[in-house]
C-alpha cells in the first residue's frame, strides 16, 4: 500500500485582498521504501507539498493519506502525535537543540514524544548514532561539530522513532558538494537499511541525480514526473 | 512520566543556562524583592510584637471588661460607672470558666490632685492589687526607674510616674498627698509616700501614677467591692480573638433589670492607639508584597516573552518532530519556576543570615519615650512560606502566557522564522 495517496490536493493561503493558490489539485502516490523528490522554481509549491504532507499545514481541499491514515482534519494534537509516530524531519539549517548532546537531540524524540524505556531507547540511539557515523561525537554539543556531522546527527534523529517517511527539506542548502554527497548516500542508505521513505523538496540536482522518483512543480501543478526506473510522465 | 518530567527540568536548566547572564539578572532581581519583603516582615513584625508586647505586658492587658458605657466617657474617669460587687462575682464566675486566662486584675481608675505641700498639679491613678496586677502586667516591675521594685507597692505607698515626678520635683521616700473627689462629689485627702517613680509608655493610662487598690476606696469612701475594670491576661495571645469572642458574646449579653447590657469587653487592639500603628504596618508589609509581585511578574515575564521570541525557530522544530503543545508549554513554564525558584532560595538565604547577623549585633533603637529598645528581628516558617508561595506561584503564573504562545505556534511558520 501507497505511504503517501494524495488525491485532487489544494491549498490556498489568502492574505487581504491576494489569494495564492500554492498547490492546484494534485494527485500522486509514494510507495514505501522510496527516494522521491519534489524540485521545481522557488514559489512552485514544492516546500507546501512537504509540509502537507508532513501534517505541518492542512490542505484546502482534497484529500491526503500518510501511512494509512487519513491526516486532512487532524488538530494541532493529533497532528504532532501522528508526526511523532510516523514521520521524521531533516532541515536545511539543521535544526539541532543547540543545549543537548549529539545524544540527547537524537534521543529526544524517544523521550518526550514516544516515552521509550531508558535500556531500548539508549540502544536505539546508538545504534543510530552508529549507523550514521556519529557514535564517537555522542557526548558533543551541536556548536562542537561540522556542518555534516550535524545533518548526519538530523538524519538519526529523523529515523529514531523508526518512522515511516522522512521528509528532507533542501537538506544539502548549506553543506559544501563533498559532505552534500556524503550525505545523500547516508540517507540512501539508511532508506536501505531501514525501508523508509525519503521525501525530498530541494533545488540540489546531486539530489535529483540520485533520487528515484522525481514530481516536477510549477505554479502548483506537477508538470512532470521521472520514475528513473521507467521513464518520464506528463 | 517522571523521565519526561526530568528531562523538562534538565532541557530548561540548560536553556537558562544558555543565557547566563539574563538568568543572573534576573533571579538577582527577585532575590532583591524577596529580601526586601523578608527583612521588613521581620523586623516590623519584632517590633510590632515588642510593642504590643509593652502595652499588653506593662499596662493594658489582654482584655479589659468595664461597665457598658466606661470607655466612652474613659477621659473624665468616672466613677459612677465602676462595676458593682454583685456584678463582679458574674465577672468572675465567668472567668474561673475560662481556661484560657492567666490572670486578671481589679482596677480603680480615678482623677486626683497632687501635692507636694508647695504645689498642686493633677494626676491620673491606677489602684491595684499589688500580686494581681503584677501577674496581669508582668512587665510592670520594669516600668519602675527608681525604687524599690519587690511587691511593686504597699498600703499608703505611691508609685509616681515620670514627668510629675520631675515637674514636681518629687524623689522616692518623699511624702505628698492626694486629694480627690467621690463620685458624690464629697473631697478626701490622704497623704502617701512616694514609693518609686514609673517611666511612662504610649498610649491610654501609661502616664497613670500607682497606689495600692484599698487606698483608693478609702480615699474615695467607697464601701464594699467597686472597681473601674478589669484587665485579663490570657496564657497565649493567639487565643486573643477566639477568648475575646466567647467573653464578649457572653457578658455582654447580659442584660440589667432595664434590659440594657451590662457589660462592656474590649481587647487590647480597641483600647490602644498602637493598634492604628500595627494596622498601617500590616498595610506597608501587604504592598511591599504587592511591589514583590509586581518584580517578580514583569521581570519573568519580560523574560520569558524574549525567550519565546529568541527560539521560535526551536520551537518550531521540537513541534515539528511531535513535541505536544502541552509539553512544550511545560518546558517554558518549568524555566519560569526555576528562575522563581533560584531567585527565592537566595534571597531566603541572604534574608535569614540577615536576621542572625542583625540578632547578633545588639542592634538597639528609641520609640517615642521608650528608649534602648532592643532589635530583635524574627521571622515565622509561616511568612517565609507564604513568601516563598507568593513567588513562585507569580513566576509560574508570569510564564504562562508566553508558554502558551510557544505551544500554539504554527510549526511550519515557526520553521521559516529567521
Amino acid at each position: 500500500m501507497s505511504v503517501v495517496i494524495a488525491r485532487q490536493l489544494k491549498k490556498t493561503y489568502i492574505s487581504g485582498d491576494i489569494t495564492v493558490n500554492a498547490i492546484q489539485g494534485v494527485d500522486f502516490n509514494i510507495e514505501p521504501a522510496s527516494f522521491v523528490s519534489f524540485i521545481g522554481p522557488s514559489g512552485s509549491g514544492k516546500s507546501t507539498l512537504l509540509n502537507m504532507i508532513g501534517c505541518l499545514d492542512p490542505p484546502t481541499e482534497g484529500t491526503l493519506q500518510v501511512a494509512g491514515k487519513e491526516i486532512t482534519n487532524l488538530n494541532r494534537k493529533e497532528a504532532a502525535l501522528f508526526r511523532g509516530k510516523n514521520i521524521g524531519f531533516v532541515f536545511q539549517d539543521f535544526n539541532l537543540i543547540p543545549v543537548l548532546s549529539v545524544f540527547e537531540n537524537v534521543e529526544y524524540p524517544l523521550l518526550m514524544v514516544q516515552n521509550w524505556s531508558k535500556e531500548k531507547r539508549e540502544k536505539r540511539v546508538l545504534d543510530l548514532l552508529d549507523a550514521v557515523g556519529m557514535a564517537d561525537q555522542a557526548n558533543k554539543k551541536p556548536s562542537q561539530i561540522s556542518g555534516g556531522q550535524k545533518q548526519r546527527v538530523a538524519v538519526a534523529r529523523a529515523l529514531v522513532t523508526n518512522a515511516k517517511l522522512v521528509l528532507a527539506d533542501e537538506p544539502t542548502a548549506n553543506l559544501d558538494r563533498e559532505t552534500a554527497n556524503r550525505i545523500i548516500g547516508l540517507m540512501k542508505q539508511m532508506r536501505d537499511d531501514f525501508q523508509t521513505t525519503f521525501i525530498f523538496s530541494t533545488h540540489d540536482p546531486r539530489i535529483v541525480e540520485n533520487v528515484e522518483i522525481t514530481f516536477t512543480l510549477e505554479d502548483g501543478k506537477f508538470t512532470s514526473h521521472t520514475d528513473n526506473h521507467g521513464g518520464d510522465h506528463v | 512520566m517522571e523521565e519526561t518530567m526530568f528531562n523538562i527540568l534538565k532541557l530548561a536548566t540548560r536553556n537558562l543556562q544558555r543565557y547566563r547572564r539574563r538568568t543572573f539578572l534576573t533571579s538577582m532581581l527577585i532575590t532583591l524583592g524577596v529580601v526586601a519583603v523578608l527583612l521588613f516582615i521581620s523586623i516590623s513584625g519584632s517590633f510590632k510584637a515588642m510593642m504590643i508586647g509593652q502595652i499588653t505586658d506593662s499596662m493594658l492587658g489582654h482584655l479589659q471588661i468595664h461597665k457598658k458605657g466606661y470607655l466612652a466617657s474613659i477621659d473624665s474617669l468616672p466613677l459612677n460607672r465602676n462595676l458593682s460587687g454583685k456584678q463582679l462575682q458574674k465577672i468572675e464566675q465567668v472567668l474561673s470558666q475560662e481556661k484560657a486566662v492567666e490572670s486578671y486584675s481589679m482596677r480603680i481608675k480615678l482623677g486626683a490632685m497632687f501635692s507636694n505641700f508647695t504645689e498642686t498639679t493633677n494626676i491620673r491613678l491606677n489602684s491595684v492589687l499589688p500580686d494581681e496586677e503584677l501577674r496581669t502586667a508582668p512587665l510592670l516591675m520594669e516600668r519602675m526607674i527608681e525604687g524599690e521594685k519587690e511587691g511593686l507597692l504597699k498600703k499608703g505607698e505611691i508609685l509616681v510616674p515620670e514627668l510629675i515626678a520631675k515637674g514636681m520635683k518629687v524623689k522616692v521616700g518623699d511624702s505628698i498627698v492626694l486629694v480627690a473627689n467621690n463620685k458624690d462629689g464629697s473631697v478626701n485627702g490622704q497623704t502617701f509616700m512616694v514609693r518609686g517613680i514609673l517611666e511612662g509608655i504610649s498610649g491610654p493610662g501609661g502616664r497613670d501614677g500607682m497606689i495600692h487598690l484599698d487606698d483608693a476606696k478609702a480615699l474615695l469612701r467607697i464601701d464594699g467591692d467597686e472597681v473601674s475594670e478589669v484587665a485579663i491576661r490570657l496564657k497565649d495571645i493567639d487565643q486573643l480573638p477566639a477568648v475575646f469572642a466567647r467573653l464578649k458574646a457572653e457578658l455582654e449579653s447580659m442584660k440589667n433589670k432595664d434590659g440594657k447590657p451590662v457589660f462592656e469587653v474590649h481587647s487590647w487592639e480597641k483600647l490602644s492607639p498602637f493598634f492604628n500603628i500595627a494596622k498601617m504596618i500590616d498595610l506597608m508589609t501587604f504592598f511591599i508584597k504587592i511591589m514583590l509581585v509586581a518584580i517578580v511578574l514583569v521581570s519573568i515575564m519580560n523574560v520569558m516573552v524574549m525567550a519565546v521570541y529568541e527560539r521560535i525557530n526551536e520551537i518550531g522544530t521540537i513541534a515539528a518532530i511531535g513535541t505536544s503543545p502541552g509539553k512544550i508549554m511545560s518546558l517554558f513554564i518549568t524555566e519560569g519556576f526555576l528562575m522563581g525558584v533560584l531567585g527565592t532560595a537566595i534571597g531566603t538565604a541572604i534574608s535569614l543570615a540577615s536576621i542572625l547577623i542583625m540578632n547578633g549585633s545588639q542592634i538597639s533603637f528609641d520609640f517615642g519615650r521608650q528608649k534602648g529598645l532592643l532589635l530583635s528581628p524574627t521571622i515565622g516558617a509561616y511568612d517565609v512560606v507564604t513568601v516563598v508561595f507568593i513567588v513562585i506561584v507569580i513566576a509560574v503564573a508570569a510564564s504562562l502566557q508566553p508558554a502558551y504562545k510557544a505551544a500554539q505556534m504554527d510549526p511550519n511558520t515557526a520553521l521559516r522564522h529567521v
